[in-house]
């Protein structure tokens, strides 16, 4: 189990007054404390590990977001920020001492500019929200991560969000322009705005990616971007992982970059196949899902040029999608991933880690070796292009023992990854999840160098201080202030 | 010979004097924002070479000092390119007869056109290695292209001008170069017709990746615009070559303007490159110049409303990169600085005499909040204020 900070008990002894004080700075319901109503909050996307927080706040705007932080950077309480709560890294976990900032009711798109290509939008509105603002008039958010008919715009920022088309289009921070954010001590602060590239150190790029620990995010000005004329996807199908990987590398080489590359292999083959009826070929070992975009005769060439390049690898099978129809059915199959390995397996953990792309073919005949120690099932899903693995792993949360084998497996991943040259997380963030792995990555003065950082925008660590950073035992080394 | 260890121990003896540090590569930009007062100059140019590139995998790795033309042959000879396109600026802020390097770039945050749609030099660094004012080597991010394990430092270097630490290595995401590049040029709008028709393009589904309008004087100091009468507005595809002709077909059908010309990929290459390094500005002896960074629609208020005082430009990045010149006092640059507030945007002194830059803002002051976490998040790297004091702001 990972453990959490103590509460501290002088918070806990003033739990009545605090939550008194709170629910005067908001509006009638916008304060949650019956034991009951704070049920839905004790977890996110990473349902293993739950803890019912102290209360739960609603704000509406940035400065009912400041007075809260007034108020608990004042009486020295801690908060977790949240936004949908899909984290699959545990990143709004909260703690049994502390005040939950969820953002859902600030949800409206505040602005959209089509000669500057910019939208302003609340914390709360949805990934796929800023899309269907636009999308009448040709224009769409380019980071697409799976969940992001749910997931909150304010999440995607802490988390730095990337998804299967950002080898073309780049990630959350890759695509933002500005930030209205919230410091602890109550100050709003405008970060960026709708130009490009503000002087002075890169808040905006530092924010992006710090998991709740530096500040609250209330609204994003986020580049928009004009839909291409058309996109089409293929399918190639191998008798190995070595040989799509070879595919893979020949793609890359080629100069064509695709708007996504994905990989999976054949367990998540199967998964998704049983589930989408997507027409995915049951003999493969490995598969890539390859997307171009432009008009019908660019997409033609392309795919043309992508199928002459996946001939050389003696491909089981090769499909180009003749309709949107047929692009949908095999985009539903990726998408519908996750839902689909939970339907064949009681629960799963979902890793993120990224590698080395020709690192690929020994990555997973790794983890299928470590599949087989653990005796728990892996399907891997791979976003090819920019090297960013996602294996999950197979267990049942109702067995203690195989819930532990699936952690200390995927622990046993990210080292494997961090071993060939990759890093701990490539899109889902560290949260608690990946928290005591750390180390693997990071020497010991490296992460303090980075909780001085989180110092100096929160020298009490107050903003979701167990996420990210392994524990300090007390009095082992000083919580480090700024300078 | 410089080593990553002999910085660390050039910072360590700084720091243990207390005599702060000059920070620089090989000092090609030193004559942008504020002037740094420092005993001694550490430079990174003894550092140099590519560590690792694997085109497969878009990465290549190189230490700090390795001059960026070093850079860009060993990607052109596989085929591909720097992304954010930086431009050599040596002839405009005054020639080393040095190369600038790629801790130069980075550490200064310089983009080219390209930046409008495909990112800045901060969007493509995926790796550093820094040595910090407490004398300690430290990595973010690492050699793979995506990459969220703990807060990014990549992006705090990048743009810091050697304040927060000394940059040791760096690892950039890189891309396939085109096949082609096409131009086309509407000739003879006004900025606000220009802007207008770059918006446009930008907002069109042809992947538009170079947006500049230039004034009849600007596109008249452009060699490859030598048959363009009065003012540019230059719109860039770089694609396949079908997709060049298509595209630039496509864009010339939508603007349907009189005079519409187009560019091949040789004169293009040529243009683009002029525009930039900023070539199409015209800089006379003892001007000072600026960069403005503003939502695009807003760049022509910015020319306009500076042409009184004397200052000409052009304009980027679809209309939101003003580049500036004129005459180098304060009354001129407080007008700058009032242009680009108006507009909602933020500025760059990019050169100027010690005698100017060193009493005025270089960059706008941040609101109190941000200020003072600047200034922890400054100790927090450099708790003994030796490098490159004083180079973006005033004491610190």
């Amino acid at each position: 189990m990972i453990r959490q900070p103590d509460p501290k008990p002088d918070v806990m002894a003033r739990r009545d007054s605090i939550v008194a004080g709170l629910r005067a700075l908001l509006p009638e319901t916008g304060l949650i404390a019956e034991p009951l109503r704070l049920k839905p909050y004790e977890t996110d996307g990473l349902s293993a590990y739950r803890q019912v927080p102290l209360a739960v706040a609603l704000p509406e705007t940035t400065e009912q977001v400041a007075a809260v932080l007034r108020y608990c950077h004042r009486n020295g309480v801690r908060v977790v920020p949240r936004g949908a709560g899909t984290s699959l890294s545990g990143g709004a976990l909260p703690m049994e001492d502390a005040v939950v900032v969820g953002m859902m009711r600030m949800n409206q798109v505040l602005d959209i500019n089509y000669p500057d290509r910019c939208a302003v939008v609340q914390a709360g509105v949805t990934n796929i929200g800023i899309t269907n603002a636009v999308s009448a008039d040709g224009f769409f958010y380019a980071p697409d991560p799976s969940s992001q008919l749910a997931c909150m715009i304010g999440g995607n920022v802490n988390m730095n969000s990337g998804g299967a088309h950002c080898l073309k289009y780049g990630v959350t921070a890759n695509n933002l322009l500005g930030l209205k954010i919230v410091t602890i001590n109550g100050e709003i602060i405008d970060i960026g705005g709708a130009h490009l590239d503000a002087a002075g150190y890169d808040w905006l790029g530092l924010l992006t990616g710090s998991e709740g620990m530096l500040a609250i995010v209330t609204e994003i000005t986020v580049r928009i971007l004009r839909s291409p004329e058309g996109a089409r996807a293929m399918l190639a199908a191998f008798s190995s992982n070595e040989i799509a990987g070879g595919a893979v590398d020949a793609i890359i080489s080629s100069g064509i970059i695709p708007v996504a590359l994905e990989f999976m292999d054949r367990p998540a083959i199967h998964a998704c196949e049983a589930f989408a009826h997507a027409g995915y070929p049951l003999d493969a070992e490995a598969m890539l899902i390859i997307e171009v975009e432009g008009s019908v005769e660019e997409q033609d060439r392309l795919l043309g040029q992508l199928s002459a390049i996946c001939q050389k690898f003696d491909p089981i099978s090769l499909k180009i999608s003749q309709s949107p129809e047929e692009s949908a059915a095999i985009w539903k199959g990726r998408k519908g991933a996750f839902g689909a390995v939970g339907r064949i397996s009681p629960d799963y953990l979902c890793m993120d880690g990224t590698i080395p792309t020709s690192q690929l073919p020994l990555v997973l005949r790794r983890i299928q070796e470590m599949s087989d120690s653990y005796g728990l099932k892996v399907a891997n899903i791979f976003h090819a292009g920019d090297g960013n693995l996602h294996p999950l792993i197979m267990f049942d949360a109702n067995d203690e023992a195989s819930f532990h084998a699936a952690e200390e497996f995927g622990a046993d991943i990210l080292r494997l990854c961090v071993e060939v040259g990759g890093c701990l997380t490539g899109e889902h963030g560290v949260g608690i999840e990946k928290r005591d792995l750390m180390p693997v990555q990071f020497h010991a003065h490296e992460l303090q160098q980075q909780r001085r950082l989180k110092s100096a925008f929160d020298p009490d660590w107050l903003l979701n201080p167990s996420k990210v950073f392994p524990l300090l035992e007390p009095g082992a080394i000083e919580l480090p202030q700024a300078a | 010979m410089t080593t990553e260890d002999s910085i660390v121990a050039a910072v360590a003896e700084a720091v243990r004097t207390r005599e702060p540090l000059l920070v620089q590569g090989n000092g090609t930009k030193a004559g942008m924002l504020r002037p740094v007062q420092a005993a001694r100059t550490l430079s990174t140019a003894g550092l140099s070479g590519v560590n690792l590139y694997a085109p497969k995998e878009l990465i290549i790795s190189a230490a700090s000092g390795t001059p960026l033309p070093d850079i860009e042959n060993a990607l052109a000879a596989a085929g591909q390119h720097l992304i954010a396109e930086p431009p050599d600026l040596s002839d405009l802020l005054g020639a080393t007869g040095k190369p600038q390097t790629l801790g130069g770039v980075v550490a200064t945050n310089l983009s080219g056109p390209r930046r409008v749609a495909w990112g800045a030099m901060r969007d493509h660094v995926m790796g550093v290695r820094a040595v910090t004012g407490r004398a300690e080597i430290i990595r973010s991010g690492g050699r793979v292209l995506k990459n969220v394990t703990g807060l990014d430092l990549c992006k705090l270097f990048t743009g810091s001008h050697g304040t927060l630490g000394i940059i040791t290595e760096i690892t950039l995401k890189v891309l396939p170069a085109p096949e082609a590049t096409g131009t086309l040029i509407l000739q003879g709008l006004d900025a606000a017709a220009g802007v207008a028709a770059l918006s446009a393009a930008l907002g069109s589904p042809f992947g538009v990746s170079g947006a500049a309008w230039l004034p009849p004087e600007a596109a008249a100091r452009v060699p490859g615009l030598g048959g363009i009468a009065g003012s540019a507005t230059l719109i860039r595809i770089e694609e396949f070559a079908p997709s060049v002709i298509y595209r630039i077909g496509r864009l010339k059908d939508q603007f349907a303007a009189a005079g519409a010309v187009t560019l091949d990929t040789n004169a293009s290459l040529a243009v683009w490159k002029d525009v930039r390094d900023a070539r199409p500005l015209a800089v006379g002896p003892g001007d000072a110049v600026w960069r403005v960074s503003t939502r695009p629609s807003s760049g022509p208020s910015v020319l306009n409303a500076l042409r009184p005082a004397g200052v000409v430009g052009f304009l980027d990045w679809g209309g939101g990169l003003a580049w500036l010149a004129g005459p180098a006092d304060t009354a001129t640059h407080a007008a700058v600085e009032a242009a680009a507030r108006a507009a909602g945007g933020v500025w760059t002194l990019m050169l100027a005499p010690d005698s100017l830059r060193s009493i005025v803002r270089v960059v706008p002051d941040e609101p109190a909040a941000l200020a003072r976490i600047t200034r922890e998040v400054k100790a927090a790297m450099d708790p003994s204020g030796i490098l490159n004091p004083g180079r973006l702001y005033a004491g610190l």
